[in-house]
């Protein structure tokens, strides 16, 4: 008897229109899969935010939309499965428009600047404005945002753009919050929760405009339910959510992307062996993630994976 | 397992299991990202009992947990044998014909009624009635061990005893069905797997094979003794004996890792020569006549680790090492060269491809290009087409009977109560655990600020405290046989009455294996740290201290 491979389930093949050009996906792949693995390049660069390859597909930012025939409404390309015969068009009027008034609004209200190279690529090619919504209303006082309560939003007057910005919060020694970034894309609740760690330390609080992240109550992170997986800063799309080390670093113009190394190895604490990508700058470690696509670990750590690297800094 | 020595399953079947058994495992704080793969199953609909004295953060997301008494596992396991042969579920179909000693099993398992076992484990019979039936009827279960089971002075008897309910079963060789060990250490499985287990050639060879033996000496130059060398625990005996003169510690903390530490500090001072190679200055090598500075391997060099699911994977050098450190290699060659042999600094792939050349079973497979291509391979990968084995043993359900080749032993075995008993001088007993954000001795974890990190302390039961009248956060003195230690008290509900803890990773602030036991077990020398027999003092005039919830 050989050995065992394991095949994953057998699926049959599903054939579907985009943009006029007949694609053939196993059943039960989104849209969005369907764009990347058999799309143009130019229909595999749709743009996405909340969607993650190791998260499940939430439906927040609405960015990745597009046409189906027969529907009435834009579709999430990131969640809506493919069926046989389906008609999609990536790059109609409709949704180039509905692209770019999701990027707009975003990028008017909350800090994109750290949103990484894509997002800024993307709002270029869509023809992103954020400025015509006028200039950024002043940040709000640290907690301020935290306090409000659903209903009870003033109306803007519409002479400046509502934001979220606020101070960055830090209240421990590991990863800092900097929710003035934050697009509530509910990847770190996710992360936190049934994706991956199950610790459901944070969840959206709040309602419209108000909506933020938020622990339990509002407490700071040693007084939650957190255990410093890091997973939520795994997934940010936006930099939210960092390290202290990456915020300070950033804080003192000490940041240098273009210089970064990125090398993979295996953790060196317990015996699962999972996957690091250690990001070094100028000989020393900034930031720790695992790859999405590695079995041992989904792209999913532990706070010794993701933290305990001090113990090497050559600092 | 069944002659090689790994878990026999890949992390993912546990999301894809029926059922799935952690005993001995907290492996929410110990084992996180396999933990990941134990969640999804549980999303999925997974049953998952724990069997471990505390009621843990693992036991917290069980269908059942099974709280029983420290060094009681082989009653339990033993009662759950019998109940699977008394209710009529042993999976006769591959007990005939994949395994051998079925009826002296049963035999050895007779006097262990649901009964007599609650007795000894304190467990109630019907939840290990449920246990047992829910095992044996699950389609695809898996057993998930760690140093509950390992950590005691007949640790291979605990193990094989686990074994023994999977072959009753048919619970091995399938996919979601196994034996899975979890490794407390990074490349425990790796370093075993390279020799370092001292009866074991690489790629698990026995010495004694004279075949394999002599392909290793051709290829190495130089005659390798068919006998076996000692572990770490019979080195301490040959200290204490004074034919143990010199010691070469690579990677190791004897003097703060060792149970008994003061005495096995004593026998470390008492060393002509002591040689310690590491990343950092331990407290072994503060003992040291020689200190040798290591590269960290794992990201200040290259080379390859194995996981717990035998997953062979690539180490990379991210950042230059510090001062003069060197990789563990350069020194090791460094070493034989002043000896007069000339080995060169080969690189770690040639390390690796001598290896290759050498495990014809495991790792020929293996090249480097092949461990960046595939993620890592699991073993056995005997041929560069072959693509690695995520699930071991398969070949007990084949068909014709030729292919199954070796049957798997059932091993009986008997409860044997801990060597370190429990009397009106020592009525509590401690066991080690461990902590989430923290590892082991506590050298690399010490580095890292983590706000989960409090001060070391006593934990124990509140009934317990009540009874002696200590107050949370109060510090008392911990005696066992070997040793005292002083400590503050952390009241933990997830802790018995009888039962306290300490964690092996603070030893600055509690030297907790000044306390522990080293009697170890004659299989695997693995000393006893699950179990210490202690009594716990008021300090007189003690103030209390801060508890970590004022």
């Amino acid at each position: 008897m050989g050995t065992p491979v394991m095949l994953g389930a057998i699926t049959r093949m599903v054939t579907l229109t985009v943009d006029g050009r007949d694609v053939r996906v196993p059943e039960g792949s989104t849209i969005l899969q369907a764009l990347h693995e058999e799309g143009t390049a130019q229909q595999a660069d749709t743009p996405t935010l909340c969607w993650a390859p190791n998260l499940a597909p939430v439906n927040a930012c609405r960015v990745c939309v597009v046409e189906v025939e027969g529907s009435r409404v834009l579709v999430p390309s990131c969640a809506r499965t493919v069926e046989d015969g389906m008609v999609v068009r990536t790059d109609s009027e409709k949704v180039r428009h509905s692209r770019r008034m999701v990027l707009e609004l975003l990028a008017s209200s909350v800090d994109m600047s750290q949103a990484g190279d894509d997002v800024a690529r993307w709002m270029t090619e869509y023809g992103v404005d954020a400025d015509r919504y006028g200039p950024p209303a002043p940040p709000a006082a640290a907690g301020e945002r935290d306090r409000r309560r659903a209903g009870h939003h003033h109306a803007p007057d519409g002479s400046h753009a509502e934001t979220v910005a606020q101070p960055v919060k830090i209240d421990n020694d590991l990863y800092v919050r900097d929710y003035s970034r934050c697009i509530l894309c509910y990847k770190c609740v996710n992360a936190c929760g049934t994706d991956a760690q199950f610790t459901f330390a944070i969840a959206a609080a709040g309602r419209g405009f108000d909506a933020r992240i938020a622990t339990e109550y509002d407490a700071e992170l040693p007084d939650s339910a957190c255990v410093y997986c890091g997973n939520c800063i795994g997934v940010c799309p936006t930099g939210a959510l960092k390290s202290v080390r990456e915020h300070e670093l950033r804080e003192n113009d000490d940041w240098h992307p273009e210089d970064e190394t990125v090398t993979t190895t295996i953790c060196s604490f317990c015996g699962v062996g999972c996957n690091l990508e250690l990001h070094v700058q100028n000989n020393s470690i900034v930031n720790v993630t695992s790859p999405s696509d590695h079995s041992v670990t989904h792209g999913h750590l532990c706070v010794k994976g993701r933290f305990g690297f001090q113990h090497v800094q050559n600092l | 397992m069944f002659g090689a020595g790994g878990g026999t399953s890949a992390y993912v079947e546990a999301e894809d299991a029926d059922l799935l058994v952690l005993w001995g495992s907290n492996a929410r704080e110990t084992h996180p990202i396999f933990f990941h793969h134990v969640l999804q199953g549980l999303r999925k609909g997974t049953r998952m009992y724990s069997v471990d004295p505390r009621r843990t953060s693992t036991a917290r997301w069980a269908d059942g947990w099974l709280g029983l008494d420290v060094g009681t596992d082989i009653a339990l396991a033993n009662a759950i044998g019998r109940e699977i042969i008394h209710a009529d579920l042993v999976n006769h179909a591959f007990v005939d014909r994949a395994t051998t000693g079925f009826a002296d099993y049963a035999e050895s398992v007779e006097p262990y009624t649901l009964e007599r076992a609650a007795q000894i484990t304190g467990v109630d019979a019907a939840l290990i009635e449920e246990l047992a039936h829910a095992y044996a009827r699950a389609d695809r279960a898996q057993i998930c061990w760690t140093l509950g089971i390992t950590e005691h002075h007949n640790a291979a008897d605990y193990v094989f005893a686990l074994i023994n309910l999977a072959l009753l079963t048919g619970h091995v060789g399938r996919y979601g069905s196994g034996l899975v060990p979890l490794r407390g250490q990074n490349n425990v499985q790796g370093g075993g797997d390279m020799g370092s287990i001292p009866a074991k050639l690489p790629g698990g060879y026995d010495l004694g094979d004279d075949e394999a033996r002599a392909r290793f000496e051709a290829t190495w130059g130089a005659p390798i003794s068919p006998k076996a060398g000692m572990h770490l625990s019979q080195m301490f005996e040959a200290m204490e004996a004074g034919t143990l003169k010199a010691l070469y510690c690579i990677g190791e903390n004897p003097a703060e890792s060792e149970a008994n530490a003061a005495h096995a500090r004593h026998l470390l001072e008492g060393l002509d020569h002591l040689v310690v190679q590491d990343i950092f200055r331990t407290a072994t090598a503060e003992l040291a006549d020689v200190v040798l500075p290591a590269a960290a391997d794992w990201c200040e060099y290259e080379g390859t680790v194995t996981n717990s699911e035998r997953r062979v994977q690539r180490v990379r050098k991210a950042i230059e090492p510090p001062g003069q450190a060197r990789p563990d290699t350069h020194i090791i060659c460094a070493v034989a060269d002043r000896l007069g042999h000339d080995w060169g600094e080969p690189t770690a792939e040639q390390v690796w491809d001598e290896l290759r050349s050498l495990s014809l079973d495991w790792h020929h497979g293996m090249s480097y290009a092949r461990l960046e291509e595939h993620g890592g391979l699991q073993w056995p990968c005997p041929t560069e087409d072959h693509p690695g084995t995520p699930l071991m043993h398969a070949r007990l359900w084949a068909e014709d009977p030729a292919e199954i080749g070796t049957p798997a032993p059932f091993t009986p075995v008997e409860h044997v109560p801990p060597v370190d008993v429990l009397d009106e001088d020592f009525p509590i007993r401690l066991t080690t655990v461990r902590l989430l954000d923290a590892y082991n001795s506590g050298v690399q974890s010490g580095g890292y600020s983590s706000p989960m990190r409090r001060r070391e302390s006593l934990r124990m039961d509140r009934d317990d405290a009540a009874r002696l009248g200590i107050a949370d956060g109060e510090r008392v003195r911990v005696v066992s046989r070997r040793g005292a230690v002083e400590a503050p008290v952390a009241l933990d509900p997830s802790l018995r009455p009888g039962l306290a803890s300490f964690t092996p990773h603070f030893s600055e602030e509690v030297d907790t294996n000044v306390l522990t036991n080293d009697a170890w077990d004659p299989k695997s020398g693995t000393s006893e740290f699950k179990a210490t027999a202690i009594r716990i003092e008021k300090l007189a005039d003690a103030p209390r201290l801060a508890t970590a919830g004022d």
